[in-house]
């Protein structure tokens, strides 16, 4: 009936910029918690919205919105990757391993790359071609690529106080810190990926359905095996990053539960759980409420452990809200 | 039957409905409808998709409050709108198209789900299973109430349905299109259960877009059109003619369309199926398919169309069979090598197996076709998307807002249009279509045969799966017949005698042998 009564132009237009209104506000998802949440810091402790302040809390963000970035591919197509946090802990080691070597130390940051890229694809060959579930798949890696980390530096931690990348971790570019610029490139490059090219567009079409997907010609295995590469790729990238912040790497502590801070990221940003539905520029928005809230809570001289149950009760409130605003709005 | 008519003329009606209107926000789903049900009556409903049969229904079961002004009478006192749960007391049931059951849930727990009878604060499972068995045996159909759903046919879940619609003392039974996934057995089976519940003083209204269904067994039919009511003919006036133009609002002097029927001696070969069998169901199926063609393949549920079609669009894995295309042998081991090759298939299940229904229109259509489409770089060439789909949308009047509107928002006639639309734009040589009119109006479906006979007039090969008869005989030439997972035989128009539909029958059941 609708088909009907829509039929004149007048009426197109007016739910067309209706449309118009509600995508935008889609899209923009949890930017007002974000903002909210700011000002509420802002208001308890002033020092919050300084630009120091707000550099630390850009920097401190910028591993996990890189890590969320790659989570976003692996959730848009419905699956999950819990092994990030374990892959970033690994490629950190390689990483200040091979700045060890003299002379070819810059090297370090490439090795590091590329290990994630290899465990990803690992990942990625696993759930693509032998057809076992994400979840185990990267559970299982999530614990073994652990030991391989712990292996690497015969479970110590290894030092490199000459590294030298580390203007990486704690360099900045007029101003602006290296961390952050390599977040927000990740970022724009996840985006023209997802929503300008072909392979983009079918990260979307296995997520909202894979099986239409293989009948309509897309060659569902390697759309996984790229998003679980995509996703090691750039845990090994985190690595990196991490190294040079660090100067340091340690195959036990480094990297312990930063999956669930990417999921939580992704999450908050409107990335729906079975696939087909998100995007990147939540994810960032996502990845920022919680460095907001974790540096916001400790400014405002929350206890650690307070920390943990509101960060937690945060995410649930704030998804929640976020599926009765859709539901709402779907309703006609 | 005119005996009932009469006597119901003065009973008062078990339910009415009087002037029911429904608006959403702007849009207004119902427009002051009546309808009234007497007692043992079977009143069916018709009309196009998106003519307001399922809302109707929604403000009958309390989903729905109805605007103001409208009422419902139970035995002429007016009843609680807008609470499924008073409805349900008053003894209103629906049973859905999307059966609702809790497949690891044995029979009797499901009757009895959210109603069940206690002793002690605890489950009664010993009066539970003798209730329900109680409630089988009432319809006349044999499973045991231990019986795990999941092992039941979708019959049988019908029936369980049924049983607890009756379990909860309906007098009001609402049947949404309950035949669609039926085979032709269990289809009779349940007409039997709809006159046992008939002679029980159960009034039903039964949806359906199936004309037969309708003829066999309704003792009225009140159709919907545009939200509104149209009106109501007695038994004794039904007429295709009359009730498909009530239904559409025009005359559909050639509903079925059919120009193409290649001359016999000039027909050349499209594709040659040899020896295809899947190791399971399928065994040794052989035929050939014309350039211009429509060949229809039909055959009862189950009996192994679909399983074929997907064979050869290398959907599944086959353990023998070989494929010719214009004469030369192809390999396809996969859809995307069948697409390369030029053939197409469509899905007989477009929402689970077609459609990316929170995806654009535009993307919906391209999909197929955004490699060969995309610029330098593997990005995206949108203004080649868009161009495709304002094509589509004029060429098959897929009627919608925006080409960015989501696949999910189209009503079923549309979204099959889209289907349509993106395995066209692979420029297909051999079309594959398995039940292409399922779940459509009568609108669409009249413009989708116009589709059809078009592509196979443009020289395309046609390979047609349908389970509506009077569809199979209007527009195919020549027709296959599946039983049992290989083909029975052939059935051909000869020189003034078109497709026989008891011929099709025969060898579908199996009868010819005989």
């Amino acid at each position: 009936m609708t088909e009907k009564t829509t039929g004149s132009s007048a009426g197109d237009q007016a739910t067309g910029t209706s449309r118009r209104l509600r995508t935008a506000f889609a899209a923009l998802g949890m930017l007002p918690v974000l903002i909210l949440l700011a000002a509420g810091f802002q208001f308890m402790n002033p020092r919050f919205l300084t630009e120091t302040n707000l550099l630390i809390v850009t920097q401190q963000s910028s591993i996990n919105i890189v890590l969320a970035a790659g989570m976003t591919f692996v959730i848009l197509t419905g699956g999950i990757d819990l092994s990030v946090g374990s892959i970033l802990a690994a490629s950190a080691m390689v990483a200040v391993m091979v700045s060890l070597v003299p002379d070819w130390g810059l090297l370090g940051v490439p090795a590091a790359i590329l290990a994630g890229l290899g465990f990803g694809l690992i990942n990625g060959l696993l759930i693509a071609y032998i057809r076992l579930p994400p979840f185990i798949v990267t559970l299982g890696s999530l614990t073994a690529v652990r030991g391989i980390a712990r292996l690497l530096g015969q479970d110590t931690t290894v030092f490199n106080s000459d590294l030298p990348f580390d203007f990486i971790g704690n360099g900045s570019l007029l101003g602006i810190p290296w961390l952050v610029i390599i977040a927000l490139a990740v970022v724009v490059l996840s985006w023209l990926v997802l929503k300008r090219t072909v392979l983009g567009t079918w990260i979307y079409a296995v997520g909202g359905n894979a099986e239409a997907a293989r009948l309509t010609g897309i060659k569902v295995p390697l759309v996984l095996l790229f998003v679980y590469g995509v996703s090691g790729l750039l845990a090994g990238l985190g690595g990196a990053m991490s190294a040079a912040r660090l100067y340091a790497a340690n195959g036990l502590q480094l990297g312990q539960s930063y999956e669930l801070d990417a999921i939580a990221a992704v999450i908050l940003g409107g990335t729906s759980f079975v696939g087909g539905v998100g995007s990147i520029w939540g994810t960032l928005i996502g990845g920022l409420i919680i460095a907001v809230l974790s540096n916001g809570l400790i400014l405002a001289g929350v206890s650690d452990i307070w920390q943990y149950i509101i960060k937690g009760l945060v995410i649930i409130v704030a998804v929640a809200l976020d599926r009765y605003r859709l539901q709402a709005g779907a309703r006609t | 039957m005119s005996a009932t008519a009469q006597t119901q003329a003065i009973r008062q009606p078990v339910l009415e409905m009087r002037h029911i209107s429904k608006t959403f926000g702007a849009i207004r789903a119902l427009q002051d409808v009546s309808l009234s049900v007497h007692a043992g009556e079977l009143h069916a409903l018709m009309g196009e998709n998106g003519a307001g049969k399922s809302t109707l229904m929604k403000v009958l079961s309390g989903a729905y409050r109805p605007d103001a002004g409208g009422e419902i009478l139970i035995d002429g006192v007016p009843a609680a709108t807008g609470d499924p749960i008073k409805a349900r007391a008053a003894g209103i049931a629906v049973i859905y198209q999307e059966l609702s059951l809790a497949p690891n849930l044995t029979v009797a727990q499901n009757i009895f789900l959210g109603n069940e009878p206690r002793r002690l604060g605890f489950v009664d499972r010993d009066q539970c299973n003798r209730r329900a068995n109680e409630m089988i045996a009432r319809l006349g159909v044999s499973f045991p109430a231990r019986a795990l759903v999941a092992g039941l046919s979708l019959g049988e879940r019908q029936m369980v349905e049924i049983a607890r619609a009756l379990s909860t003392n309906a007098r009001i039974i609402v049947m949404d299109e309950p035949t669609t996934s039926l085979t032709s057995r269990e289809t009779d089976r349940l007409f039997e259960v709809i006159a046992t519940l008939k002679a029980q003083g159960i009034a039903i209204i039964y949806i359906s877009h199936r004309m037969e269904e309708v003829y066999q067994l309704a003792d009225r039919v009140s159709v919907l059109r545009d939200s509104g009511y149209v009106g109501t003919l007695e038994r004794a006036d039904l007429n295709a003619s009359r009730l498909v133009s009530m239904m559409v609002g025009r005359d559909l002097s050639a509903f079925y369309k059919k120009d193409h029927r290649p001359p016999d001696e000039k027909r050349v070969v499209a594709l040659s199926v040899r020896g295809m069998s899947d190791g399971r169901l399928l065994k040794n199926c052989s035929f050939d398919l014309h350039k211009g063609e429509v060949l229809a393949l039909a055959g009862l549920v189950g009996s192994g169309r679909t399983e074929l079609a997907r064979l050869i669009f290398g959907a599944d894995r086959r353990s023998a069979g070989t494929l010719e295309l214009d004469g030369k042998p192809i390999s396809i081991g996969s859809p995307r090598e069948a697409l390369d090759a030029g053939i197409a298939y469509l899905t007989e299940d477009r929402k689970e197996l077609g459609l990316f229904l929170d995806m654009s229109i535009s993307d919906n259509i391209s999909m197929g076709v955004l490699a060969s489409d995309a610029r330098a770089g593997g990005f995206r060439d949108f203004t080649a998307a868009d161009r495709r789909a304002a094509k589509a949308i004029a060429d098959l009047s897929i009627r919608t807002r925006s080409a960015q509107a989501n696949a999910g928002s189209l009503s079923g006639g549309n979204q099959q249009k889209v289907l349509l639309a993106r395995l066209l734009e692979t420029e297909p040589k051999v079309v594959i279509l398995d039940e292409p009119t399922r779940g459509v109006d009568v609108g669409a479906k009249s413009e989708i045969y116009r589709l059809i006979d078009n592509l196979a007039n443009r020289g395309i090969a046609i390979l047609m799966i349908s389970s509506e008869l009077p569809e199979v005989i209007g527009i195919a030439d020549r027709v296959l017949v599946m039983r049992d997972g290989a083909i029975a035989g052939e059935v051909t128009a000869s020189e003034g005698t078109p497709l026989s539909q008891e011929k099709i029958m025969e060898l579908a059941t199996g009868a010819a042998q005989q």
